[in-house]
This record gives structure tokens, C-alpha cells and sequence, in this order.
């Protein structure tokens, strides 16, 4: 029995760790295969997180809150192109200039509202779906948060949208060879644009997974990383949604992992544990990123000559 | 009546004029010829005519009526296409992904109807292609037929060439003429761009030269000869360096036995290839690109693992030799991408002595008076248009290669490993590379020519090989080698 507890406590924890993983890496799938590398991700994520607990903070709406954040998201997606898209920026540059950016505006923001309390100010966070009774054994697992749904239900969206509408098409054709998308009459700045700006949406949804759902509450360390952790997942993915998904369950379900084996009293350091995860994305991208092929436009700002 | 006309366009790149007050028109239903060397700005100006350039001054007049072309999408909306010399196709997308690629309407694509459509655009035309192929899976020469089609599927009717024969085997140039000539007898009118004066009398009823950017002249191709569109080409009488008679070849001096080569996928790229180059002579190896030439020349220059087999400089056995043991044998190497064999930010001086550097240190330290005097005579013997402290990459192509040229044969080596010398450069720099390279040969040097110039491969080799899918076809002493039948061997059937 205990055995069963433990597992299924296990597979829940991994699908809500993996659900801010699932939205940041679609959002970057986004972004990179229009030939963009957003390094912006980090930050994105953590404006979204931000902005989503400040307007739900305030207006006391959760789903206002959420609209904030996907609007923040846009704006960053809409600042990344401008810099790397229609300035030509070198795309590293860019994408860390924003991230640097962000953060330093939440924060900022953040102490301009919330002022410096010892307490952090939280809200009431979205509640978790009931769909099984808390009795039945397994309601641990079906009982999630309705975003982390939604999250699971975008993979075969995005990868229905990047393989089967025209818009992927465009958004295909301008990550290969931008040269030939203008040729044909497609305009790269635009279709690269709305990329970007779709995928900082996703990104600020999954930084605000975090505040509006899993925590209810926003602390400077919130993100801690999991944007560069999308950047990873999106190699191990070789850039196709579907894979998305079996990224953020591994790095899910370690992290998860390791969370249990820590209260184990396992005689460890427990630095040991918390690297855990990062060691087996190394692992996985050593193995996955092999084979890997980027789109080859990828880092590459377009210009006419 | 005109079914474009271009009046007095000027393009502007930084203090380089390439379009300079030029006049062209194109008559419905014709073949017209856009003639001039490398640089003469006949892309330029299609490149404009297809929105891909903004011109800065003239006019565009498409079926009498005044037109402004921003982009290629205007361009197509007036009913012009372009195949460009790199092809604008993506790789990864299949052939009917990349014909739709323009259009806008409909959120959702239905494959199979697009399919459809182009497989009946395809038979319509009479330009076959397999819509569900991807591109990257295709030949050259297919690639090609999917850019004409692409153009026409959007009902183009003036279609741009651009040098549309570099990249296919005489066999394939046949089947892209035939297709124009029926295509014009439906209406089409086509420009095409060329600086090859045969298929140009070949094919084309009118003849627009420019030169340096400027206008030299548009002429009729029926009132007109070999000669004369030679001459306001080039603007001088005499071009063109060739071999002069036979000569008694001397030892043996590259040996390459039975070597296997694997590309950078792990395919084989070299199968099975024996080459026999002697003191004095120039073996010239055809084909068309990507049939092992790249590898062939990595391997010779160490620079690439072969899986067996054997070489040979002299008695020095290379075939597993690094890029140092390749240079202390006497191997000489003018590699294909001079770009990657230089250092851009370093200056001529420096690039000069990369591949010698221990013959110019003393005690220890780089000998910079003796640097900049090497640099200064091969500048002088070599004719480099740059003085020895510019950084490389402000040099034009041409000065580029004759910097490379003046490294690797200063140092006067025994084999002369010359891939590609006068891939994008221009007459007067090809002339002085084919030169260079008979100099070499009448200095005793072997010399290996790889080139996917036939011309070129015809005008200097004394023996010719050709390369098809990385197995030698044959070898052809010059006398008996015709284009003829070097084309059937570079399209792979034996000698």
C-alpha cells in the first residue's frame, strides 16, 4: 500500500513540475522554429509569473491575472523581435538583454506595490479539479490543476498548428530558409513576429502556473531556471511537440523523484538530490541531442542583401 | 509589344554603382539573353525586376502600365517569376509545401488537394515532378524543374533565369531548352541569365549585354556572332589562357590507390579511386558538384579520414598523413573554400605565412621584418591587388585567391592540389589563376584539377578524369575528349 501511495504521489508530482516545463518549451518550439532562439525564455517566464500575481493581486481576479501575464508574454515576444527580427540583433544578445530586463522590472515592480514585508503577500491560488473523489486512491493523480490540462491538450495542438496549417508552414519555411519564404512573397519579419510573440505567451503562462496555481504566492526565486531547462528539453525534443511532452515527464518525474528520496533519510548530502535533475538532462541531451537537427536558419537574422 | 520594360535603373551598394542608368525590354513570347561576366550586374537587375532589390533611380513599366515592385510578392502579382541561382526552395518541406508557400488563404492546408494540383500543373506544363517528394531528397536538376514550375503554378508569364545551366550536365541543359522552347511557344516570355556565349546562340532570339553595370548593348542574336558578344562582354578582343601543345610527362608523382572515403554522414563518398598524376602535367577531374570532389580534396589535403586504400607523394606514403606531414611532402593545396583556409582579421602578410610559420620565427618570437618582406615580393610576383598589412577579408575574390595562389606556390611544391581556383571570380582573375596553374605544370609540378568548369577542365588538363557519385568514371586523354562525351560521364554512364 505504501508502495502505491508513494507511486501515485509520484506521478503527480511529476505532471505538475512538468506543467510551467510543458508551456515554456512549447512557447520556445515557437520561437525556434521560426528561426529565433529566445533566450528571453528565463525572463518571459518570470514576468509572467509576476504580472500574473500582480493583476490577480489587485483585481482579486485570477483570470484577469492569467490574461496579464499572456500579455506580458506577448509584449517580451514583440521586444525580442524587434531586437533580433528587425534590428538584427545577435540573437544571444537579445535574448539575455531581455531576460536581464525582465527580471529586473518584476522585481522592481514588485517592491513598488507589494513594499518590503517579511510575510510574502499571497492570493487565493486556482483551485484543483475535482474529478475523482479525494477518496478514490488514484484522485491524487486526475486531480490537477485545470492549466496543467490545458498544457497537456496544447502539445497536439501546437504540433497539429506547426504541421498541418498554413501559418506552421510559414512558420517552417522561414526557420529553414528564410531566403526562399521571401522569394515566394511570405513576409519573414512578420511571420517570425508572431512566432515570437505567440511563443512569450505560452512562456508567461507557464511562469504563471506558478503563481496563480501551484503556489499562490510570488518569491524572486520562483522560476529558478526552468526556462534554461525548456531550452534544454527542446533539444532533447529535436524540435517536434510530441517529444515535448516526454521532456518535461522525465525532468518531471526526477525532479519529483528526488523531492522523496530527500525525506527518505538517505545519509547524503542533500546538494546531491537537488542535482539530480540537471544531471539526468545532461544525460538525456547527450544521448537525444545526437541525433538532433536545429532548423537551420536557427541564430541566423534574416537580411536582404 | 513590351511585356516589361526597365528604364534607366540605378542600384547603389555603399560607393559601388551595379546598375548604372541601365534600359532593358523584354518582347512577349521571346527568349532574352541577360550576357556579362561575374559582376556585370545582370542579377542585379533581375534582382530588382523581382523585388528582391529596391531600385534607387528608373522605371518599371510591366504591359505598358507603370508598376512599383517592393518585394517578391508584388513581383508575382505582376506575373513574374524568378529562379534564383541558389535555389529558394526549403529543404525539409516537400515539393507541394514548397510551391504553396506564398499563398495566404485558408488556415488549414489539405495536403492531398495540393497535391493534386500540382501533379496537374505539372502535366499542364509539361515539367515533371513528384509533389509528395522533399526536397532535400532531390536532384539539382529536379530542384530546378520544381522552381520552374513554382514560377509558372502562380501563373508567371515572364520567368527569370538565373544562369540556370551552372548546376546541370549537358544532358539536363537539353531538357531544360526543350522545356523553354515549348513553354515560349505557349506565351511565356523568359530572360535568361548566362555567361555562356554557346547557350545563349543557342536559345535565345535577343541578346542584352551590360558590362561593369553599364548598358553595352542589346543586339539580335541572329544578326549577331561568337565574336562580337565575346567582345562587348569582356571589351577587349583576345580572353581565355589555354594549354599550349603536349608535353612529355615525367615519374610518377601523386599516387592514389583504390582510396575510400567516407562524407560527414557516414555515406560513402569515395568509392574505389585510383589517380595516377606525373611530374609536369595537368590531370583535370570533372564532374558535377557534390559527386566526392569536396572529399577527394579533403583527403588529399589531410584533412579528411579515408577508410582505405592508399596514397602516395613520391616514396611518402600520405594516406593517413595530418595536414602537416601533407605540406614537409611538397603538396601543395589551393583549397575550395578560400574563406575557410584564411583568417579574415589577420592581414595579408600574416595569411601569407599561416602554413610556414616556423621559417619565419626567430629565437622564439615571429621575425615580422622578414614577414613583411616575403609579403611585399609575392604581392609584387603575384600581382595582389593590396598592400601587406590589410586584413583579408576587405580583399575582393579575386585578391583572395591570388593571396591563397601566392602562399601555396611560393613555396614551389612538387603537387599542386587545385580545387575550384576560379570559382567566383572573374574573367580577369580566372585568366590570371589558369595562368598561374600552366606555369606550374611547365615547371614540372603535377597538378590535380578539380573543377566543375568543363571549360576550365578542357582548356588546361592534359588527361581528364571525371567523378560521378564518388567512383571514377574514366580517364580521357585531352585530344580525345569531347564535351560530349565528358557530359555523358559526368551524368554517370562509363566511358
Amino acid at each position: 500500500m505504501d508502495s502505491v501511495l508513494f507511486i501515485v504521489g509520484l506521478i503527480a508530482a511529476m505532471l505538475r513540475v512538468a506543467t510551467p516545463l510543458i508551456y515554456g518549451t512549447l512557447g520556445e518550439l515557437f520561437s525556434e522554429r521560426a528561426g529565433v532562439l529566445n533566450l528571453g525564455i528565463e525572463g518571459t517566464m518570470f514576468l509572467g509569473a509576476f504580472t500574473g500575481f500582480a493583476v490577480a493581486a489587485t483585481t482579486g481576479s485570477l483570470w484577469l491575472g492569467l490574461l496579464g501575464a499572456i500579455l506580458a508574454g506577448i509584449l517580451a515576444g514583440l521586444l525580442m523581435s524587434l531586437l533580433s527580427v528587425r534590428l538584427g540583433v545577435n540573437q544571444h544578445v537579445a535574448g539575455l538583454g531581455i531576460t536581464l530586463l525582465a527580471t529586473g522590472i518584476s522585481l522592481f515592480a514588485f517592491r513598488v506595490i507589494f513594499g518590503e514585508s517579511k510575510v510574502p503577500p499571497s492570493i487565493e491560488s486556482f483551485p484543483m479539479l475535482q474529478i475523482l473523489p479525494d477518496t478514490n486512491p488514484l484522485a491524487p493523480i486526475t486531480n490537477q490543476y485545470l492549466l496543467t490540462f490545458i498544457g497537456i491538450a496544447l502539445i497536439p495542438l501546437v504540433w497539429w498548428i506547426i504541421s498541418k496549417t498554413r501559418f506552421g508552414l510559414q512558420i517552417r519555411a522561414v526557420g529553414e530558409n528564410p531566403e526562399a519564404a521571401d522569394a515566394a512573397g511570405l513576409n519573414v519579419y512578420a511571420i517570425r513576429t508572431r512566432a515570437l510573440a505567440i511563443g512569450g505567451a505560452l512562456m508567461a503562462v507557464g511562469g504563471a502556473f506558478l503563481t496563480l496555481a501551484q503556489l499562490g504566492s510570488f518569491t524572486f526565486g520562483i522560476v529558478a531556471g526552468r526556462g534554461w531547462v525548456c531550452i534544454a528539453l527542446i533539444i532533447f525534443a529535436n524540435w517536434h511537440a510530441v517529444n515535448v511532452l516526454w521532456g518535461a515527464l522525465i525532468f518531471g518525474g526526477v525532479q519529483a523523484l528526488q523531492l522523496r528520496l530527500q525525506t527518505q533519510g538517505i545519509k547524503l548530502p542533500y546538494e546531491l538530490f537537488l542535482s539530480l535533475p540537471y544531471v539526468v538532462t545532461i544525460i538525456a541531451l547527450t544521448i537525444a541531442g545526437r541525433n538532433a537537427s536545429a532548423p537551420s536558419a536557427l541564430l541566423k537574422a534574416y537580411r536582404r542583401e | 509589344m513590351h511585356a516589361v520594360e526597365m528604364k534607366g535603373i540605378v542600384k547603389r551598394f555603399a560607393d559601388l554603382v551595379a546598375s548604372d542608368h541601365v534600359d532593358f525590354n523584354l518582347e512577349k513570347g521571346e527568349i532574352h539573353a541577360l550576357l556579362g561576366e561575374n559582376g556585370a550586374g545582370k542579377t542585379t537587375l533581375m534582382r530588382i525586376l523581382y523585388g528582391l532589390y529596391t531600385a534607387d533611380e528608373g522605371q518599371i513599366i510591366i504591359n505598358e502600365k507603370p508598376v512599383v515592385i517592393h518585394s517578391p510578392k508584388d513581383a508575382i502579382k505582376n506575373g513574374i517569376g524568378m529562379v534564383t541561382q541558389h535555389f529558394t526552395l526549403v529543404p525539409t518541406l516537400t515539393v507541394a509545401e514548397n510551391m504553396v508557400l506564398g499563398e495566404t488563404a485558408g488556415i488549414t492546408l489539405n495536403l492531398p488537394a495540393l497535391e493534386k494540383k500540382v501533379a496537374e500543373a505539372s502535366e499542364k506544363f509539361g515539367i515533371p515532378v513528384k509533389p509528395q517528394a522533399l526536397i532535400k531528397h532531390l536532384s539539382v536538376g529536379e530542384r530546378q524543374r520544381v522552381e520552374i514550375l513554382k514560377a509558372l503554378y502562380h501563373d508567371a508569364n515572364v520567368l527569370i533565369l538565373d544562369e540556370p545551366t551552372a548546376v546541370l550536365v549537358p544532358q539536363e541543359v537539353d531538357m531544360l531548352f526543350e522545356a523553354l522552347t515549348r513553354l515560349q511557344k505557349s506565351g511565356l516570355s523568359v530572360i535568361f541569365i548566362s555567361h555562356h556565349l554557346n547557350e545563349v546562340m543557342q536559345i535565345c532570339q535577343k541578346v542584352t549585354v551590360l558590362r561593369d553595370g553599364k548598358l553595352a548593348g542589346t543586339v539580335n542574336v541572329a544578326d549577331t556572332n561568337l565574336k562580337e558578344l565575346a567582345n562587348m562582354m569582356v571589351g577587349r578582343e583576345n580572353f581565355g589562357v589555354k594549354r599550349q601543345g603536349q608535353r612529355e610527362r615525367g615519374n610518377l608523382e601523386l599516387k592514389i590507390e583504390n582510396i575510400c572515403a567516407s562524407d560527414k554522414k557516414g555515406l560513402p563518398a569515395l568509392k574505389d579511386v585510383s589517380l595516377d598524376v606525373h611530374q609536369g602535367e595537368i590531370l583535370g577531374l570533372a564532374g558535377v558538384s557534390g559527386n566526392g570532389q569536396t572529399e577527394l580534396s579533403a583527403v588529399l589535403c589531410g584533412m579528411h579520414k579515408i577508410t582505405s586504400g592508399k596514397i602516395f607523394a613520391g616514396d611518402v606514403d600520405l594516406s593517413h598523413a595530418t595536414t602537416s606531414d601533407v605540406c614537409a611532402a611538397g603538396v601543395g593545396r589551393i583549397p575550395e573554400d578560400r574563406h575557410a583556409n584564411m583568417v579574415g582579421e589577420l592581414s595579408v602578410a600574416e595569411n601569407l605565412i599561416l602554413d610556414q610559420m616556423n621559417n619565419f620565427v626567430k629565437n622564439g618570437i615571429m621575425d615580422y621584418a622578414k614577414i613583411q618582406k616575403n609579403a611585399e615580393e609575392l604581392i609584387k610576383s603575384f600581382n595582389i591587388k593590396a598592400s601587406a598589412g590589410d586584413r583579408v577579408r576587405t580583399l575582393s575574390g579575386g585578391n583572395m585567391q591570388k593571396v591563397m595562389l601566392a602562399r601555396t606556390l611560393s613555396q614551389n611544391p612538387r603537387i599542386v592540389i587545385a580545387s575550384q581556383p576560379t570559382r567566383g571570380l572573374d574573367v580577369g582573375a580566372t585568366d590570371y589563376v589558369r595562368t598561374v596553374l600552366l606555369e606550374q605544370r611547365d615547371r614540372g609540378a603535377a597538378v590535380l584539377l578539380l573543377s566543375e568548369d568543363l571549360e576550365e577542365i578542357m582548356a588546361l588538363s592534359d588527361r581528364i578524369a571525371v567523378i560521378y557519385g564518388g567512383r571514377i568514371m574514366g580517364i580521357l586523354p585531352a585530344h580525345e575528349a569531347t564535351a560530349e562525351k565528358l557530359g555523358l560521364m559526368m551524368a554517370g554512364s562509363a566511358a
